[in-house]
C-alpha cells in the first residue's frame, strides 16, 4: 500500500486498489494462462498474498496501468511511445519494463498440409494477399484459407509489424477472437494457415520459418525469426511485496512455470 | 376436384406441420447434443471446484457464483422497478392514455435494443460517466468505480431485463378480477391501499414469473457484460461491488475461443455449456409452469 | 366532495405522493431509452465535429526503465512496434470499403460490416421466416389440441437458449457438419452464422405471428367455412392474409434481433471484413465488430468512437424497426378489424 505513494506521490489511484497483500495483474490474453499459473504457484507458497489476474488484452492492460486500475500490466508487445507519454504525464514516470518470458510466435498448418515451412517473404505475401494459392509456395493446387487473431490482440500487431512490415492484412483473413479459436480452425481446415502463441499450439503442426522450427533453443538464441518478449510493466520500481513477487517470477522457480506453460525462459 | 383439393389440403397441413416440427427438432437437437457432450464431465466436482492448471482442469464454481451474484443484484434493482412500472401502466393510467402509450413504446423499444448496445451503454454511462462522477465526488478522482465491475454489469443487465419483468407483471395484474378492485374501493380503501392489499397479493405469481424469466435472460446474455465487468479468470470470488467476476456464459465463450488446448478442454466446454443450459432451462420451465397456473386461475375467475 | 377532501387531506397527500413516486419509477424506462440514445451518441459525436482525438506527433519520450535483466545477458532482437500515422478523420471515411482499424493507416469503412450483417440477417430470415410463420399457422389453424399446447413451451425454451450456447453449438457442431455436407470452402461463413441465427429468430417470428393469427376474429374464419371453403383454404387465403400486418411486424422484429445479435456471429461467421456476393464466404458483422474490438481500444480515440458510432447505428435501426412494427401491429391490425 505504501510503496507507490512514496515514489510518485501522485498515486491516490493506486491507494484504494492495492490494499495490503493484493496485487492486481491485467493485460495480454496470451499471458493470462502464464500469469494465472504464476499466481497459483506463488499464492500456494505465500499465504496472505492475493494476486488477481485478469486478461483483456495488452492494450487494456496498459490503459489500466495508466489509469491506475492495475499494479502490473502484462503485455505481449512493448509499450508504445504514446502510451509511455500518457503514463509520464500522469505519474511522471516512464514505467518499468520487465522482460518476463520469451515467446516463439508460431505459424500453424493443418496436419495434412504437405508443406513443412515457409519463408518470411512467403508468409508476408500470404498474409497481405499477394499469394492466394498453396501451389505458389510449393504446396498443392488449392486456395489458402487465412486465419488470424482479432485486431485487438498484441499478437496481431506484432505480426503486422514484424512479418507484414507494417502493411495491412488481406481483408479476407478470418479474425478469430482467441488463439484457441485459430488453432481449432486450422486443425479442422486442411487448407488453413494461422498464427498465434506457441503455448496454444496443440493438435496442429508448426511451420518452419526460414527453415527454422520454433524450439527452446532457436527461440532462446533468437534464430527463430518470430521471437518476442512477453513483458510486464509497472508504474515504478518494485518494492516490498511486489518486488518479492517479481523476483520470484524471474527466479528459476518462476521461469520453470514459463517452460511448463509452453513459453521460453528469459534466462 | 375434391380429390386434388384434399391432396393440396394434406400438403398444406403437412408442410406447415413440418415447419412446426422443425422448430421442435431444433430444440431437441441442440439440447441433446449438449447433454450428450457434457453429461459425463458434469460431476459435483466440476460444479464445486475452481478452474486449475491454466483452466484446462477443474470446475466452474467461481463462474456459477459470479452468475448468481450478477442475477441477484440485477433482480434487486430490476424487479421492483419493473413491478412498479407495470402497476403504473395497469392501475394508474388508462390503456389508451398518451402516457401509457409512450411508456409502453419505450418498454418495447428497450426490449428490441441489441444486447451489445446495452454493453456499450453500460461502458459509456455506468463505467465511464457514473464511475468517474462517483470517483470525483468521493475519492478525489482516484480510480475506484470508473472501471468494469459487478455492480455496473448487474445494472446494465437489469436494464436489459426490465421489459421482461414489466410484461410478466402486467399480465398477472390483469388476472386480478376487476370486481375485487371495485369492492375494495367501494369499502373506502384508497387506490394505493387497493393496490397494496388486493392487486399486489393477487399478482405475486406474475412478479415471480417475471423475476425468473429476467434471471434466465440475465444469466444467458454475454454481450452486455463483455466490457462492463466479466473477467477471464479470478482467483477470488467477488466480495465487493467494485470487484470483477467470472460468469458462465462468458466462460463458455472464452473456453471455446481462448483456452490453451481446444481438444483437451472440449469436455469442459460442453459441461460448462450444459450447466448454463440447464440453469436457463430450469428457470424458463418453472416460469412457464407458474404462468400456466396463473392463466388457469384467470380462466377460472 | 370538497368537505371530504379537507377531512382526509393528509391522507390524500400521502396518496398523491405515492402516485408521483410510482409515476416517477414508471418513467425510468423512458428515461433510460433517452440516456442510451444520449450516451451512445455522445461518444460517437466528436467524429463528426472534427474533434476526435488525433495522435499527437511524438517526440521520443525515452525508454522505460528496465528491471531484473541480467547484466551482460545477450539480448536478442527486439522488435520495435511501428507507430501509426493517421490522417485527420472525415465522416466520409466511414463509407470506405475497407475495415482496417488497427493499421498504420487505419481505415474505418463500415460498408463491409454492414454488408456482412445484412448477409447473415438475410440467411436467418429466409430460414426462420417461413418456418416461424408456417409453424404458427399450423398451431393456430390445423394442430390438434395437444400439439398446440405443447408447442408454446417448446418455443419458449428455444427463445430461452442463451445466444452463447447457440454460438457454441454452431462453432463446434454445425460448422463442421455444414462444411462436410455442402462442401463449403470456408468452415465459418455467413450461411453457417445465418443458420445458427435462425435458431434465435424462430421464436420471435413464431410468437408474434401466432399472436397475429390468433387475433383474427372467429367470425371471419366461420364465414369462410360457411361459404364452403375448406379448413386449409380458410387458413391460407383468409386467415393468413388477414394477419399480414402482424406477420410483417414479426419479420421486422426478427430482422432486428438477427441484425443486433452479437455472440452467435462473433463465434460462427469467421469475422472477415470483405465485400463479396457469396453467402458462403466469411463475413464480419457490425455487432461482432463491437464485441471483438471494444475491449482493447484506447478510450476516446477514433477507433473507440467509430465503434460507438456502430452502436448508435444498431440503436437507430432497432428503434426504427420497433417503431414500424408497433405501427403495423397496433394501427393497421386494429383498423382492419374495426373496418370489418
Amino acid at each position: 500500500m505504501k510503496l507507490q505513494s512514496i515514489t510518485t506521490g501522485l498515486l491516490l489511484g493506486a491507494l484504494s486498489l492495492s490494499s495490503a497483500g493484493t496485487i492486481t495483474v491485467k493485460g495480454s490474453d496470451t499471458m493470462v494462462i502464464l500469469a494465472q499459473r504464476w499466481a497459483e504457484a506463488y499464492m500456494a507458497d505465500h499465504t496472505g498474498v492475493t494476486i488477481q489476474v485478469t486478461g483483456g488484452g495488452s492494450g487494456v492492460g496498459i490503459s489500466a496501468l495508466i489509469n491506475g486500475a492495475t499494479d502490473i500490466c502484462n503485455a505481449s508487445r512493448p509499450m508504445k511511445a504514446s502510451e509511455r507519454e500518457s503514463l509520464k504525464s500522469r505519474y511522471s514516470s516512464l514505467g518499468v519494463e520487465i522482460k518476463s518470458a520469451k515467446d516463439g510466435l508460431s505459424v500453424y498448418l493443418n496436419d495434412q498440409n504437405s508443406l513443412e515451412g515457409l519463408t518470411m517473404a512467403q508468409l508476408k505475401d500470404i498474409y497481405t494477399g499477394k499469394i492466394k494459392n498453396w501451389k505458389e509456395v510449393g504446396g498443392s493446387d488449392a486456395k489458402i484459407v487465412v486465419y488470424g487473431r482479432e485486431n485487438s490482440s498484441g499478437t496481431y500487431v506484432f505480426f503486422r509489424d514484424n512479418v507484414l512490415k507494417g502493411e495491412d492484412y488481406v481483408s479476407s483473413m478470418q479474425s478469430l477472437p482467441g488463439t484457441a479459436a485459430v488453432v481449432n480452425a486450422v486443425a479442422k481446415d486442411p487448407l488453413g494457415i494461422g498464427f498465434g502463441g506457441a503455448a496454444y499450439g496443440k493438435g496442429i503442426k508448426f511451420a518452419k520459418i526460414n527453415g527454422i522450427a520454433p524450439s527452446a533453443e532457436t527461440v532462446k538464441n533468437g534464430t527463430y525469426p518470430l521471437t518476442r518478449y512477453l513483458y510486464m510493466y509497472l508504474r515504478s520500481r518494485p518494492t516490498g511485496e511486489m518486488k518479492q513477487y517479481i523476483d520470484w517470477i524471474l527466479s528459476p522457480a518462476g521461469q520453470e512455470i514459463v517452460t511448463k506453460v509452453g513459453y521460453f525462459p528469459v534466462r | 376436384m375434391t380429390r386434388s383439393k384434399g391432396l393440396v389440403g394434406r400438403l398444406v397441413v403437412g408442410f406447415t406441420g413440418a415447419c412446426a416440427f422443425l422448430s421442435v427438432a431444433a430444440v431437441v437437437w441442440i439440447m441433446a447434443t449438449i447433454i450428450w457432450g457434457g453429461h459425463t464431465h458434469l460431476t459435483w466436482a466440476f460444479i464445486s471446484q475452481v478452474p486449475s492448471e491454466g483452466m484446462t482442469e477443474g470446475g466452474v464454481f467461481p463462474a456459477i457464483v459470479g452468475t448468481f451474484f450478477l442475477v441477484v443484484i440485477m433482480s434487486l434493482v430490476g424487479v421492483p422497478v419493473g413491478t412498479i412500472t407495470a402497476i403504473y401502466l395497469s392501475e394508474y393510467v388508462g390503456r389508451q392514455s398518451k402516457m401509457a402509450q409512450v411508456i409502453r413504446f419505450a418498454v418495447n423499444t428497450l426490449a428490441g435494443i441489441p444486447a451489445i448496445v446495452f454493453g456499450l451503454f453500460g461502458l459509456g454511462f455506468f463505467v465511464q460517466f457514473s464511475g468517474n462522477s462517483l470517483d470525483k465526488i468521493f475519492y478525489h478522482g482516484a480510480l475506484h468505480w470508473a472501471q468494469p465491475n459487478i455492480l455496473w454489469a448487474s445494472l446494465t443487465m437489469a436494464l436489459l431485463t426490465l421489459p421482461v419483468v414489466i410484461v410478466s407483471v402486467e399480465e398477472a395484474i390483469k388476472t386480478v378480477p376487476q370486481d375485487l378492485r371495485e369492492a375494495s374501493l367501494a369499502l373506502g380503501a384508497t387506490r394505493w391501499q387497493t393496490i397494496r392489499k388486493v392487486v399486489l397479493p393477487g399478482s405475486m405469481g406474475g412478479i415471480l414469473t417475471g423475476a425468473i424469466l429476467a434471471v434466465s435472460r440475465g444469466a444467458g446474455e454475454v454481450a452486455p457484460i463483455l466490457f462492463t465487468g466479466a473477467a477471464y479468470f479470478l482467483p477470488q470470488l467477488p466480495h465487493r461491488f467494485t470487484d470483477q467476476f467470472m460468469e458462465l456464459g462468458y466462460h463458455v465463450f472464452i473456453m471455446t475461443t481462448q483456452s490453451t488446448d481446444v481438444e483437451k478442454t472440449l469436455p469442459i466446454q460442453y459441461a460448462t455449456t450444459l450447466v448454463l443450459l440447464l440453469l436457463t432451462f430450469t428457470l424458463n420451465f418453472s416460469a412457464i409452469a407458474l404462468r400456466a397456473r396463473i392463466r388457469r386461475r384467470r380462466v377460472a375467475a | 366532495m370538497p368537505k371530504k377532501r379537507t377531512e382526509k387531506k393528509t391522507f390524500r397527500l400521502g396518496e398523491f405522493l405515492i402516485e408521483r413516486c410510482i409515476q416517477g419509477v414508471a418513467l425510468i424506462s423512458l428515461l433510460f431509452i433517452c440516456l442510451i440514445f444520449v450516451f451512445v451518441f455522445r461518444e460517437a459525436f466528436p467524429l463528426f465535429t472534427g474533434q476526435a482525438k488525433e495522435p499527437v506527433a511524438q517526440a521520443d519520450v525515452g525508454a522505460s526503465e528496465t528491471y531484473g535483466e541480467e547484466p551482460g545477458a545477450a539480448l536478442t532482437v527486439d522488435h520495435p512496434e511501428l507507430e501509426q500515422k493517421q490522417e485527420p478523420f472525415k465522416a466520409r471515411h466511414l463509407l470506405a470499403k475497407e475495415w482496417q482499424p488497427v493499421s498504420l493507416n487505419p481505415k474505418y469503412g463500415l460498408l463491409p460490416l454492414l454488408w456482412g450483417s445484412l448477409k447473415v440477417t438475410l440467411v436467418a430470415l429466409l430460414l426462420a421466416g417461413p418456418i416461424g410463420i408456417f409453424a404458427a399457422l399450423y398451431t393456430s389453424s390445423f394442430a390438434p389440441r395437444w400439439a398446440r399446447e405443447g408447442m408454446k413451451p417448446v418455443i419458449e425454451i428455444l427463445a430461452g437458449f442463451p445466444s452463447v450456447v447457440i454460438g457454441f453449438f454452431a462453432l463446434v457442431i454445425l460448422a463442421s457438419l455444414l462444411q462436410r455436407f455442402f462442401g463449403f470452402q470456408y468452415r465459418l461463413n455467413a450461411f453457417t452464422g445465418g443458420l445458427a441465427m435462425a435458431f434465435a429468430v424462430i421464436p420471435i417470428i413464431y410468437t408474434v405471428s401466432e399472436d397475429a393469427l390468433a387475433a383474427i376474429p372467429k367470425t371471419l374464419t366461420e364465414a369462410s367455412l360457411a361459404l364452403g371453403a375448406t379448413k386449409w383454404e380458410t387458413a391460407l387465403f383468409v386467415v393468413l392474409p388477414a394477419a399480414t400486418p402482424g406477420i410483417f411486424a414479426a419479420v421486422l422484429l426478427g430482422f432486428g434481433r438477427a441484425f443486433g445479435e452479437t455472440m452467435i456471429v462473433l463465434m460462427a461467421t469467421g469475422n472477415a471484413a470483405i465485400l463479396t456476393a457469396s453467402l458462403t464466404d466469411p463475413v464480419r458483422t457490425l455487432s461482432a465488430t463491437i464485441g471483438a474490438e471494444m475491449a482493447e481500444v484506447v478510450f476516446g480515440d477514433i477507433h473507440y468512437r467509430v465503434l460507438f458510432f456502430i452502436g448508435a447505428l444498431l440503436f437507430i435501426i432497432s428503434f426504427g424497426l420497433n417503431a414500424i412494427a408497433e405501427f403495423f401491429v397496433r394501427n393497421r391490425l386494429m383498423k382492419r378489424f374495426k373496418g370489418i
